[in-house]
């Protein structure tokens, strides 16, 4: 009896261990680091001072709104490009689905910023893409990509992609072709099996990729450095700023405590509005 | 048994994920709200015991006897830029024949910043860093570790070579004056690069950068300082001499550039690929990447010291005092500024020699070949972005100085510049 009582315990352990090491006690030490004051010289001194947090929200709240807003059009581009990706390869892809899942991460086995450096390639001015509709005359001389909002937001789109389409795929392919067929005997057509049975069921998956992409991608600063120009600075190049080149660490991490308190109230708000409890039982029950 | 009825299906893990877990019969288990609980009071009670973060100045007299003692190990470890020596190391090579010290090469200096963000900690901690020799930049980083006391004072006897060869404008330099801590390993100008393809029309101002037939087409440096140098030059203010109205003025004039739309981009140091493709039709621009590309590449791009002047930067070698092997360190420092040394370092890297001597070498060298390598040596040895003449350094001024505690105002008002 002893024993069954520890096994829980025993089982939790190293996930609790991890937890601890990686994650509790590096945010702890970050919390008390956004209360400081000082800097390298003098080294930083506990002294529970807020004001780091009204300053950071007071300097970068443009930053801030504008990373919150490119991690959203990001995730919806990741919906409209995700969805009919995973449903095609769920619905169409026959034998071939784990081809296709290979070949939509087969690019995601190169290097992150590799990836992202080759989209200035492509998008240049008078690069592969702008360059023959240019000549063409289809395009202004100076209409450009890169360097600009819309770049970034394709970077970021472009990078997290996978994320929404894996989750989406899971729940569309183990979903019960007969509850389709049932829909269609009950005089449904294929828009409204869609919307009354399709859409309802993926729904936990499309949850769970808005949570994999809107996420990073509102914390991203590597796609904002390389894609991005002026006035397109994301938060998290702020937050690498000011803890690699100003060593302000008190105000990095105070910064970052406001994008995770943010990013928190906007996934609660989502998931109460779309009443999680019954998206994530929708096929339990 | 209600819990299995419940999921009839299967999701096992979704299940796992959003519900408290109970063993089958009921006994009392961790729930992860309650493993919650006690990790976050775990979490409480480290917020409270840990304390800030040191930066403990060292007093630089505990140094003053040094190198009393100090004796050659036979193993240096040096953290050096990418591509600032050959793929041979050719330089080592000649080093380690002459010495017999191996050296443990690593391009390990990315970017001044980060390096200083990634050294400080330990030699806050007084841990080795694992080199005995490093290169950084006259910069705020620079003026950072000699302030905290954290590199070693160089005795100029063990640098016989630095003092009958080194250049006059590199032994006194404003960063570190008599250079009590750092020797030069290679110099740059910030100029302006532009590419003729795009623009018909000679370049020799500051002011072209600003210019609105460039729409869209400027290149900026992201670097606080860099890119005030270039703002206050276009005001006309030396920026050595400049006071805290001359910065705000130049961050006004870059803030109106950037909302002119002028400037496309504020690069870190990936400039040469844009200039080249027309994504950047004119740049602020360091001489050494200009020279490299147009030998290599055969590209034609122009590289100018605008009117108001330029600034000469120049890359420095110090020796941090957790080091393992300073004596081998200030040997391989004074090796390099024998001048054969010097010139096969610039004939690779395309930057400014400390030693002016170099050129004459080159020269010999290129009168002692033929073929395509005397060529090359002939046309670097001539240009003047690798060896400016005396009108050209009159024309190059120093970077601004500040001590420390005003860095991170001068800072913050020009990355609020370049990170709108």
């Amino acid at each position: 009896m002893r024993n069954r009582k520890l096994t829980p315990y025993v089982l939790v352990l190293p996930a609790w261990t991890w937890l601890a090491l990686f994650f509790v006690i590096p945010i702890g030490g970050m919390l008390s680091l956004s209360l400081t004051t000082g800097n390298v010289i003098t080294g930083f001194q506990q002294t529970f001072e807020v004001g780091n947090y009204v300053n950071a929200i007071g300097t970068y709240w443009e930053q801030i709104l504008r990373s919150l807003f490119y991690g959203g059009c990001a995730t919806l581009v990741c919906i409209a490009l995700g969805y009919p990706m995973a449903y095609w390869i769920a619905f169409k892809g026959g034998a071939y689905k784990t081809t296709y899942l290979l070949l939509l991460l087969l690019p995601f086995f190169v290097s992150f910023v590799l990836r992202t450096i080759s989209w200035r390639f492509f998008l240049s001015d008078n690069g592969v893409a702008l360059g023959p509709l240019k000549d063409l005359g289809l395009l202004p001389e100076g209409f450009a990509v890169l360097n600009t909002a819309p770049a970034v937001i394709l970077g970021l789109a472009y990078n997290f992609l996978p994320f929404m389409v894996l989750p989406i795929y899971a729940v569309l392919e183990r979903m019960d072709p007969h509850l389709v067929e049932a829909s269609h005997d009950l005089y449904a057509n294929r828009f409204r099996a869609f919307f009354h049975v399709i859409l309802p069921v993926s729904l936990p998956g499309v949850f769970a990729g808005v949570l994999m992409t809107f996420i990073p991608t509102s914390a991203d600063y590597v796609n904002a450095a390389v894609l991005g120009g002026t006035d397109n600075t994301m938060i998290g190049n702020v937050i690498r700023t000011q803890y690699l080149v100003n060593n302000n660490y008190p105000i990095a991490a105070s910064i970052t405590f406001v994008l995770m308190g943010l990013l928190l109230i906007g996934i609660f708000s989502y998931a109460r509005a779309l009443g999680t409890e019954r998206v994530m039982e929708v096929h339990t029950s | 048994m209600h819990n299995r009825s419940r999921t009839g299906l299967d999701p096992a893990l979704l299940r796992g994920l959003t519900r408290a877990r109970r063993s089958p019969l009921e006994l009392p288990g961790p729930t992860r709200r309650r493993t919650l609980q006690a990790g976050g009071a775990a979490a409480a009670a480290l917020a409270l015991s840990a304390c800030g973060v040191g930066g403990q100045q060292r007093d630089p007299a505990a140094d003053a006897n040094f190198w009393e003692g100090k004796e050659r190990t036979g193993n240096l470890r040096w953290a050096n830029w990418p591509l600032y020596m050959d793929s041979e190391r050719t330089q080592i090579q000649q080093f380690t024949e002459a010495t017999g010290i191996e050296v443990e090469y690593k391009e390990d200096v990315q970017e001044a910043a980060s390096f200083f963000g990634r050294i400080q900690p330990k030699l806050a901690n007084e841990d080795d860093l694992g080199y005995d020799l490093i290169v950084l930049p006259n910069g705020f980083e620079l003026a950072k570790l000699i302030e905290l006391g954290y590199l070693v004072q160089l005795d100029h006897a063990l640098l016989p070579n630095f003092t009958e060869y080194a250049g006059e404008i590199y032994r006194n330099s404003t960063f570190d004056p008599g250079n009590k801590y750092t020797v030069p390993y290679a110099s740059g100008i910030t100029g302006i690069a532009y590419n003729p393809e795009f623009i018909d029309r000679e370049i020799t101002s500051v002011q072209d950068l600003w210019d609105p037939a460039f729409e869209g087409k400027v290149g900026m440096f992201s670097d606080p300082q860099e890119i005030a140098n270039f703002g206050l030059l276009a005001n006309g203010v030396i920026p050595a001499d400049s006071t805290p109205e001359d910065w705000e003025a130049a961050a006004d004039r870059l803030r109106e550039q950037r909302d002119s739309g002028v400037v496309r981009a504020y690069y870190d140091q990936d400039f040469i690929q844009p200039l080249t493709n027309g994504d950047l039709w004119i740049t602020m621009a360091w001489s050494g990447d200009i020279y490299q590309q147009n030998s290599e590449e055969g590209t034609n791009l122009k590289f100018v010291i605008p009117e108001e002047g330029a600034t000469l930067w120049t890359d420095n070698l110090m020796i941090p005092y957790t080091t393992q092997a300073p004596v081998d360190a200030i040997e391989l420092m004074n090796f390099l500024y024998e001048p054969e040394i010097a010139t096969g370092l610039t004939e690779y890297i395309a930057y400014i020699s400390p030693v002016p001597h170099a050129q004459e070498v080159m020269l010999e060298w290129a009168a002692a070949e033929d073929g395509e390598r005397a060529d090359a040596l002939r046309e670097m040895a001539e240009s003047p972005l690798v060896f400016p003449s005396e009108g050209d350094y009159q024309n190059l001024h120093n970077f601004v100085v500040l001590p420390t505690e005003e860095q991170d105002g001068f800072s913050s008002l020009f990355q609020a510049v370049t990170q709108s």
